[in-house]
C-alpha cells in the first residue's frame, strides 16, 4: 500500500491519501477525476448525495450515480464518497468491489458484452468470446490498448430466448454466429477511422 | 380517492376505448426490441396514418407475448374476438398486417401464429394474463381489467387475519424457488412484535437463465404493486421495497413510473384508497451480485452494505431491514395475490397438484423449437412443455437433460421427462423448482461441462464468507477442470462426491448449500459421461475428441 500513497496524480482535496491498492489502477492512467470546483462532475455526483440524505444505506445508489457520471469509479472517488458519506474508506472499497456492476478501470469506446448465461453457454456463447478474443486481443474484462474496445461477460441478460445474447454498444443482437459478430464489431470499430480519411 | 373512483376511471377507459374498432398491440419486451421491435411499432403507426385510420385503429406497447423466439411480435385485439397473433412482423409484414388484417379484414396468413398453436393453448395464465392486453405503461388500462380492486375488496371488506388467512387457504408458496407458504410466511410478519415492519419483493433474479420476475415487472408492474400493497395491509408492514437487478432498466423505468401513478391516484401513500392504511414503496437497485437473491444477504444490499449472508434464525420476519420485522417474497409470489384475493383462494387452489398449488412461470430456452416465457398449471409433465409447448429439439438430434433450477439446481434424464412439474417431484429428482430457469440441452451437449459451467458461476459468485463455499467450490471446479481435460483418475472423482458432500452441508447460506447440485445430479444421472472423460474421451465431443475419433486414432 505504502507504494501507492502519494503518487496520485490528481490535486483532487481529497485524493492526497490513497487508501486502496489495486493492480489494475495504474498511476500513470489518465485520472477522471479533477477538482471538484472546476469539475461540474462533482455537482451532479453532490446532488444525487443530496437527495439521498447523505444516508449511508444509500452507498449502492450513491456508487451507480457516480460510475454513471464518471464512467467508472476510480480510488480518489471512492474516498471522496466514503467522506461525504462519513464511511470508512474500506468499506466503501468493500462495498464496490462487491458488486459486479462497478468498474474501476475507464472502459473503451465501445463496449461488448457476450452474455454468458446458462441458455446462452448452450448455445455456444464461449466460442464468440473466443472470437473475438483472437481477432481484436481482448479478453473478457479486458479494454483493447488503443482504448476502442472492451469486452465483457455477462451473467445473463435476460434476453434467453434470443441466445446467444451480445450487447453491443446498448444494441441488443441475438442469435448471431461468432463470425457475424465480430464482423460488426470490425464494421463498428473501422467506420470512424474511414470517415477521419 | 374512494372505491368509486377505481370504477369511474375503468369506465372513462373502456369508453374511450370503444371509440377504436381495434388494438396493434407490438411486444415491448427486451427480446422483441432487440429482434427490432421499436420500428414494427413506429411501421403500424405510420402505416395506419397512412391508411387515414388514426380514429380507428390504436397502436399501443405491450408487456411480454412470450414467443421470444418468433420475434418481434404484435398482437391485433378486436373486440369480441380472441386476439390474433404475428410472428416475425418486421416493417414490411406490419405494413402488410394493416392493410390485410385491418383494411381489407382479412388475416394476414404468412406472419399469422396459429391460434391452436399449442405454445399457447397449452399455457394458462395467471400472473401474466394481462399480457398481450394492456400497455403497462398506463395505470387505467390495468384498473380497466379489474386492477386494484382487489386491494379495495381486503381494505373494506377484509381484516387483516382474514387476507392471510385467504393466502393461507389459497395453498400458494414462494415462487422464488424454496416454496415456502406464503400464508406462513404473512403470518410471521403478522404477529412479529415491532412498531415498524418493512416487505420486499425479491427482484434479484440472478439465475443465469431466467427472466420471469423481468417480465412479471416488464408486463403488469401495477400488478406488483397491489400485490405488496395488499401484503402491506395483511402483515402490519407501511412500507415496501423492492429489490431489482441493476440488469433490467426497462423493469425499473416501468416499476418507478407505475409507482408515480399509484402515488397520484391514491393507491400508495399516506391514505390507501381513502382508508387508514397507508403503504409506501421504494425501488432498490442490485448491482450484480447472484448470493443477493438469498433473503438476508439482499437485505444487507438494501441497507447499503455487502451483500454477505447471515446465519439464521433469527429470521427476517424477526429481524431484518435495520433491525425490523421484514419479509421477503418473491416477485412472481406477490403477482399471485390479486388474483387470490379478488376471486378466492378455493378458486386459485383448483389449479395445480395437492401440495403445489396455482401456475408457474418459466423461462423456456436453450435447444428448443420455441423458446421463450410461458405460464403453466403446475402438475404439467416436463413432457408435455418440451416437446407440446417447446416444439421439441430441432433438426436430428436428441434430447439429453432439461436443467431446472439453474446453479441450485440439477439435469433431469429422459427417463424421468414424464415428472408433474411441482416442489417435491423435482426435488425428488435431485433437482428443483427455482425460480423458474428451465433450460433443454441435447446431445451436443456435454454433461460434465454443463457441472463446469454451473461451478465456475457458483466460484465466482460465492461471496467468501464461509470457508466451505469458497474454497470448496473453487476445489471441486479444479477436478472438473481436470476431468474435463482428461488428465482425472478415479480417485479425483471420489474426492470430488466427497467435497460434494461436504460443501452441500456445511456451507452457511443456499448458494453454498446447493452448489453441489449440477453436480450431484450430473453424476446420478450421466455417470457414465465422467468415466468417459477419465478415459480420455467426451461423448459429446465438447471438451474432448468423441470416443470414436479417439479409437480411430
Amino acid at each position: 500500500m505504502a507504494a501507492l500513497v502519494g503518487r496520485s496524480s490528481t490535486h483532487f482535496e481529497t485524493g492526497s491519501d490513497v487508501y486502496f491498492e489495486r493492480g489494475d489502477m495504474s498511476a500513470s492512467q489518465p485520472s477522471a477525476t479533477a477538482p471538484p470546483a472546476v469539475d461540474p462532475r462533482f455537482d451532479l455526483l453532490e446532488t444525487t448525495m443530496k437527495r439521498l440524505g447523505y444516508s449511508k444505506s444509500a452507498l449502492i445508489e450513491i456508487l451507480h450515480s457516480a460510475q454513471e457520471v464518471f464512467g467508472y469509479l476510480p480510488n480518489e472517488l471512492l474516498t471522496h464518497v466514503a467522506k461525504r458519506l462519513k464511511l470508512p474508506p474500506s468499506q466503501v472499497y468493500g462495498v464496490a468491489t462487491f458488486y459486479h456492476q462497478f468498474s474501476f478501470t475507464p472502459l473503451g469506446e465501445h463496449i461488448c458484452t457476450v452474455c454468458m448465461g446458462t441458455p446462452c453457454y448452450v448455445k455456444r456463447a464461449e466460442d464468440i468470446i473466443n472470437q473475438i478474443q483472437a481477432t481484436f486481443k481482448v479478453a473478457p474484462g479486458e479494454t483493447s490498448a488503443d482504448g476502442k474496445l472492451s469486452v465483457r461477460a455477462a451473467r445473463c441478460v435476460g434476453s434467453c430466448g434470443l441466445a446467444p445474447v451480445v450487447i453491443i454498444d446498448s444494441t441488443v443482437i441475438g442469435k448471431e454466429s461468432p463470425e457475424a459478430i465480430v464482423g460488426r464489431l470490425q464494421t463498428l470499430l473501422q467506420t470512424p477511422q474511414e470517415v477521419a480519411r | 380517492m374512494k372505491k368509486v373512483d377505481l370504477a369511474a376511471m375503468a369506465a372513462d377507459e373502456l369508453h374511450n376505448r370503444q371509440q377504436h374498432r381495434c388494438r396493434v398491440m407490438v411486444c415491448s419486451s427486451t427480446a422483441c426490441v432487440a429482434s427490432g421491435g421499436v420500428a414494427t411499432r413506429q411501421a403500424f403507426e405510420e402505416s395506419i396514418k397512412a391508411h387515414r385510420l388514426e380514429g380507428e385503429v390504436q397502436v399501443a406497447p405491450s408487456g411480454c407475448l412470450g414467443l421470444c423466439s418468433l420475434g418481434p411480435l404484435a398482437k391485433v385485439l378486436e373486440p369480441g374476438k380472441p386476439g390474433t397473433f404475428y410472428h416475425h412482423v418486421h416493417a414490411p409484414a406490419a405494413e402488410s398486417i394493416v392493410a390485410e388484417h385491418i383494411v381489407a379484414g382479412r388475416p394476414q396468413l404468412e406472419h399469422k401464429l396459429a391460434a391452436d398453436t399449442p405454445f399457447f393453448t397449452r399455457q394458462r395464465l395467471l400472473v401474466l394474463d394481462s399480457a398481450g392486453e394492456i400497455n403497462p405503461e398506463r395505470i387505467e388500462e390495468y384498473v380497466a381489467r379489474g386492477g386494484y380492486q382487489a386491494l379495495s375488496k381486503a381494505l373494506s371488506e377484509m381484516t387483516p387475519e382474514a387476507v392471510c388467512q385467504e393466502i393461507r387457504n389459497s395453498g400458494l408458496r414462494g415462487r422464488g424457488g424454496a416454496g415456502y407458504p406464503a400464508g406462513a410466511k404473512w403470518e410471521l410478519l403478522r404477529n412479529a412484535v415491532g412498531e415498524i415492519k418493512y416487505i420486499v419483493a425479491n427482484g434479484d433474479e440472478g439465475d443465469p437463465g431466467a427472466y420471469m420476475d423481468r417480465t412479471a415487472m416488464e408486463t403488469d408492474p401495477h400488478l406488483l404493486l397491489e400485490g405488496m400493497a395488499i401484503a402491506g395491509y395483511a402483515t402490519g408492514a407501511r412500507q415496501g421495497f423492492i429489490y431489482v437487478r441493476a440488469e433490467y432498466p426497462l423493469a425499473i423505468t416501468r416499476l418507478e413510473q407505475a409507482i408515480r401513478q399509484a402515488k397520484r391516484h391514491g393507491l400508495l401513500g399516506k391514505s390507501v384508497l381513502g382508508s387508514s392504511f397507508a403503504f409506501d414503496i421504494e425501488i432498490r437497485i442490485g448491482a450484480g451480485a447472484f448470493v443477493c437473491g438469498e433473503e438476508t444477504a439482499l437485505l444487507a444490499s438494501i441497507e447499503g452494505k455487502r451483500g454477505t449472508p447471515r446465519v439464521r434464525p433469527p429470521y427476517p420476519t424477526e429481524r431484518g431491514l435495520w433491525g425490523a420485522p421484514t419479509m421477503i417474497n418473491n416477485v412472481e409470489t406477490l403477482a399471485n395475490v390479486p388474483h387470490i384475493i379478488s376471486k378466492g383462494a378455493a378458486w386459485f387452489s383448483s389449479v395445480g397438484t395437492a401440495g403445489s398449488k396455482g401456475t408457474k412461470v418459466f423461462a423456456l430456452t436453450g435447444n428448443l423449437n420455441h423458446t421463450g416465457l410461458i405460464e403453466v398449471p403446475m402438475g404439467i409433465t416436463l413432457r408435455e412443455i418440451i416437446y407440446e409447448i417447446g416444439g421439441g429439439i430441432p433438426g436430428q438430434r436428441a434430447f439429453k437433460a432439461v436443467q431446472a433450477g439453474g446453479p441450485s439446481g440439477g439435469c433431469i434424464p429422459a427417463e424421468h421427462l414424464d415428472t408433474p412439474v411441482d416442489y417435491e417431484s423435482l426435488q425428488a429428482l435431485g433437482s428443483m423448482m427455482g425460480s423458474g430457469g428451465m433450460i433443454v440441452m441435447d446431445e451436443a451437449s456435454c454433461m460434465v461441462d454443463v457441472a463446469k459451467f454451473f461451478m465456475t458461476f457458483c466460484v465466482d459468485e460465492s461471496c467468501g464468507k464461509c470457508i466451505p463455499c469458497r474454497a470448496g467450490t473453487a476445489e471441486m471446479l479444479a477436478l472438473l477442470e481436470k476431468i474435463c481435460g482428461g488428465k482425472a483418475s478415479k480417485a479425483d472423482l471420489e474426492l470430488l462426491e466427497e467435497l460434494c458432500d461436504m460443501v452441500k452441508h456445511t456451507s452457511l447460506c443456499g448458494l453454498g448449500q446447493t452448489a453441489p447440485n449440477p453436480v450431484i445430479s450430473t453424476l446420478r444421472y450421466f455417470r457414465q459421461e465422467y468415466q468417459a472423460h477419465l478415459e480420455g474421451y467426451c461423448p459429446a465431443g465438447v471438451c474432448l475428441p468423441k470416443g470414436a475419433e479417439v479409437l480411430a486414432r
